[in-house]
C-alpha cells in the first residue's frame, strides 16, 4: 500500500467567523494527480494554504509524508505554485536563474549557500520547462506565461515528492496552458511527483487528473472523473445538465 | 586645496572610512527594505535613536559613547515594532509611525527638561563629521562586520521573503526569524549612521542607493553591488564638496545622492526611448 503523501480529517477552518472548511476528510497517495474543483469561494485555496501551514485550522488534524503538518520540517518534499504571488513586484530585480535557485533552499541547513550540483539542477530544469533561453532575464519583463513557468521551475528544482499548484494557468493563453498540464503529466507520469491542482478547469481535471475532489465548504466528491460523470448523487447535486456540462466540455 | 592636503587631517580620514562603512551597509539592506515597502523604517528608528540619544544625555553618559548607549533602546524599539505589526493586529507603516513618534516625543520632553543638552542634540539630528571619533570607527568597523556577515549568512533567505514571504515559508524558511534580523541589522546601522548623516537624513541613505542601483537592475546580486558603489560615491563627494564649498556634509551627502538617482534616471528613460 502506498504512503498517504497529504491526509486530513474533519479539518475545519473560519475567517472572520465564516465557516469556509467544514470537517474537510481527504487522502493523497503517491504518484496520485488530484484536481480540486469547486465554485469561487468553496474554500479550495484556503484548502491548500492550509495545508501548508500558511493558514492554522480551527479544528481537525493534517499530516505531510506521516508526520503532522505542525511538526513537518521536510519542505524540500513539496513544490508550491501559488495562484499568484501575494504582493508580486514587477520592479523585483531578480533573473530567472535566481528566483528558480530559490526554489532549492528548502533542502538546505543554515547558513544556506550554493551547494556542489545546484547549478546542474537549475540547469536541467530551465531546460525542462523551455527557458534556458530566458534564464538571464528579470522576471518583471517577462510574460504571464514565462513568469509562471520560471515559477513552476522554482517549485520543481528541488525535485519535490509532492506538488501543489492554486489555479496556476489562469494567466496563461490556451496553447501555453495545454503545454503546462503536458508537462505536469510529464512530471507525475516519468518522475512519479505526486500532484494536487487547484484549479477551475474541468476540462484539463478530465483529461488528465486521476482523482477529482470536488468541494464546496466540504468534501461533495472524492473519486475518479469517470465516476463523477456516472454517479447518480452528484446529478442529483447539480442536476443532469450542470454536470452534463462539467463533463463533456473536452 | 588639493586633495591630498584635505585628506591629511584626521577627521576627515575618519569621516571617509566610517562613511564608506556605513554607505555600503546602508545600501545593502536598503535594497531589501525597498523592495519589500519596509523603506520608511528607517525613519522610524532614526526617530526612536534621537529619544535614545536624549535618553543617554539626560543620564549625562559620556558623549564618546552615546551612540553605543542608544543601541540597546533602538534594537528594543525595533522589537517593538515587529510586535505591533505582528501581534496587535496593526499595519507595518501604522507600527513605525507609533514607534517613531513616541521616539520624537521622548527626546523632545527630556531635552526640554534638561534644557542643558540642546546644542549636542542638534548635532544628533543633523549629523557632524567632527565628532567621529576612533571610538566611533571601531564601532563601525566592528557593526560593518557583524552586519555584513549576517547578511552574507543570510542572504538567500533575505532574498526569498523579499521575493514572496508566503512563498518562503512554504519552503521552511523562518520567515519571522529572517524579518527579525533585517530589522534589527537596520537598527544597527541607523544608529551608526547618525553621526555621519544625521536623524533626519539617514532613511535617504538607506533608501536612494537602492532606489538609483534598481533603475539599472540586471541581476539581484548586482544591484546590491551598484547600490553599494553608488553609496559610497556619493559619501565621498559629499564629504569632499562639503568640506570645500564649507557646507553640511549630511546634507551634502543626500544632495549628491539625489543627483546620482535624477542622472540614472534621466539615462535609463532616455536609453528606454531610444
Amino acid at each position: 500500500m502506498s504512503l498517504d503523501m497529504v491526509a486530513t480529517t474533519e479539518l475545519c477552518f473560519s475567517y472572520n467567523g465564516a465557516e469556509v472548511l467544514d470537517k474537510v476528510t481527504f487522502h493523497v497517495r503517491q504518484g496520485d494527480y488530484l484536481g480540486i474543483v469547486g465554485p469561487n469561494g468553496s474554500g479550495k485555496s484556503t484548502l491548500v494554504k492550509t495545508l501548508l501551514g500558511l493558514n492554522r485550522p480551527a479544528h481537525g488534524t493534517i499530516t505531510l509524508f506521516g508526520t503532522p503538518q505542525e511538526q513537518f520540517c521536510d519542505w524540500q518534499k513539496i513544490g508550491y505554485l501559488p495562484q499568484r504571488l501575494k504582493f508580486f513586484n514587477p520592479n523585483f530585480p531578480a533573473t530567472v536563474e535566481e528566483l528558480v535557485r530559490l526554489g532549492l533552499l528548502a533542502g538546505k541547513s543554515f547558513p544556506k549557500h550554493r551547494a556542489k550540483g545546484d547549478d546542474a539542477a537549475v540547469d536541467e530544469t530551465l531546460e525542462v520547462m523551455g527557458i534556458t533561453d530566458i534564464r538571464k532575464r528579470l522576471i518583471g519583463e517577462l510574460s504571464g506565461g514565462q513568469q509562471q513557468r520560471a515559477l513552476l521551475a522554482r517549485a520543481i528544482v528541488g525535485r519535490p515528492e509532492l506538488l501543489i499548484m492554486d489555479e496556476p494557468t489562469t494567466a496563461l493563453d490556451p496553447e501555453t496552458r495545454e503545454r503546462f498540464y503536458e508537462l505536469l503529466q510529464l512530471l507525475n507520469r516519468e518522475r512519479n511527483t505526486t500532484v494536487i491542482l487547484v484549479t477551475h478547469d474541468t476540462w484539463s481535471i478530465g483529461k488528465y487528473a486521476s482523482r477529482f475532489l470536488y468541494i464546496d465548504k466540504r468534501v461533495v466528491f472524492d473519486g475518479t472523473f469517470d465516476q463523477f460523470c456516472h454517479s447518480e448523487e452528484m446529478t442529483g447535486f447539480f442536476g443532469e445538465h450542470a454536470q452534463h456540462i462539467i463533463c463533456h466540455r473536452h | 586645496m588639493t586633495i591630498t592636503e584635505i585628506l591629511s587631517y584626521g577627521f576627515i580620514q575618519r569621516a571617509l572610512v566610517a562613511g564608506s562603512l556605513i554607505a555600503v551597509l546602508c545600501a545593502v539592506l536598503g535594497v531589501f527594505l525597498v523592495l519589500r515597502r519596509l523603506s520608511l523604517i528607517g525613519d522610524g528608528l532614526a526617530h526612536v535613536t534621537f529619544g535614545s540619544v536624549a535618553i543617554a544625555l539626560f543620564l549625562r553618559i559620556n558623549p564618546a559613547i552615546v551612540t553605543l548607549a542608544a543601541i540597546p533602546l533602538v534594537l528594543l524599539s525595533s522589537f517593538g515594532i515587529l510586535k505591533l505589526t505582528d501581534k496587535a493586529r496593526i499595519y507595518g507603516d501604522a507600527a513605525i509611525g507609533i514607534v517613531s513618534s513616541l521616539g520624537i516625543a521622548c527626546g523632545v520632553l527630556l531635552a526640554s527638561v534638561a534644557g542643558g543638552f540642546n546644542i549636542d542634540l542638534f548635532s544628533y539630528l543633523f549629523g557632524n563629521i567632527l565628532a567621529i571619533g576612533t571610538g566611533d570607527l571601531v564601532l563601525a568597523l566592528v557593526l560593518f562586520t557583524v552586519v555584513l556577515l549576517a547578511v552574507f549568512f543570510y542572504y538567500y533567505d533575505l532574498v526569498a521573503i523579499t521575493f514572496d514571504e508566503e512563498l518562503a515559508r512554504t519552503s521552511g524558511i523562518r520567515t519571522r526569524t529572517i524579518n527579525t534580523v533585517l530589522v534589527l541589522l537596520t537598527a544597527l546601522t541607523v544608529v551608526l549612521a547618525m553621526k555621519l548623516v544625521g536623524i533626519m537624513l539617514i532613511s535617504a541613505l538607506l533608501i536612494l542607493p537602492a532606489v538609483t542601483a534598481l533603475q539599472v537592475a540586471v541581476s539581484f546580486r548586482a544591484t546590491i553591488m551598484v547600490a553599494a558603489m553608488l553609496a559610497v560615491g556619493s559619501v565621498v563627494v559629499g564629504i569632499f564638496g562639503s568640506f570645500i564649498l564649507n557646507l553640511p556634509t549630511g546634507a551634502s551627502i543626500v544632495v549628491v545622492n539625489f543627483i546620482v538617482f535624477m542622472l540614472v534616471f534621466s539615462g535609463n528613460k532616455l536609453r528606454q526611448a531610444h
